[in-house]
């Protein structure tokens, strides 16, 4: 989503998109001329008159879980997205009798949070843990 | 899910859905009221403010109301612009 209208979107789709994603963006491209949902979400730029790279995940619920915003230069990590995604579907799955340490990324150990596990989690996970694929 | 639109010459635009209006006019009336009345935006937890939207999708401008995305997964994503470089 961004403030240039779908007719743009249609142009930047065919003219440059499509040369780096095959087939062009398959999901929609929002149109928010006016920046009225930008605000909506808190993402709106008054002074420049764009949107701020906002990423929200929402899930099935409509409920949003996290999101991210950065200022227009630097571009997201998409792997970090596609990693809490993963985590937040995971944790969904468990129905909340899981939770996700640091670092975590499918297949890694979660976590079962119980009376047994408060001030026990060091002997389960380690520090180093965060920081390994 | 999202219907295909009729294109005229006027640009289109859509916005947030009437039940969100109110906290719409109360964010951009926040400047001028004390902090205390000032609604937070967004919070992780809680529901995400509908919208419906116009949009480019595979060759077809179609409407997309969020909402009709609610069973699903979404993944929101707002840019400052097309044809910028990062």
């Amino acid at each position: 989503m961004s403030i240039d209208s779908v007719f743009v979107h249609k142009m930047w789709d065919e003219n440059e998109l499509s040369k780096m994603v095959e087939g062009g963006v398959p999901f929609p491209m929002l149109s928010d001329a006016g920046g009225q949902i930008g605000r909506l979400y808190g993402v709106y730029n008054e002074e420049a008159g764009v949107e701020n790279r906002g990423r929200f995940i929402i899930d099935p619920d409509g409920i949003i879980q996290g999101y991210e915003v950065l200022t227009p230069p630097v571009g997201r990590n998409f792997s970090e997205t596609v990693r809490q995604l993963q985590a937040f579907q995971h944790v969904r799955k468990s129905k909340g009798t899981e939770a996700t340490p640091a670092g975590w990324k499918p297949g890694k150990l979660t976590l079962k949070p119980g009376p047994d596990l408060v001030g026990n989690v060091w002997k389960v996970w380690q520090t180093k843990m965060a920081f390994e694929d | 899910m999202a219907e295909e639109m009729n294109i005229s010459c006027a640009r289109p635009a859509g916005g947030p859905i009437v039940e969100t209006q109110d906290q719409t006019e109360s964010i951009t009336q926040s400047t001028t009221t004390t902090p205390r009345e000032v609604k937070p935006m967004i919070q992780v937890g809680h529901k995400a403010p509908d919208f419906i939207a116009p949009a480019y999708q595979q060759g077809k401008f179609i409407n997309v109301k969020l909402s009709d995305y609610f069973g699903k997964w979404v993944l929101l994503c707002l840019y400052p612009g097309d044809f910028t470089f990062v």
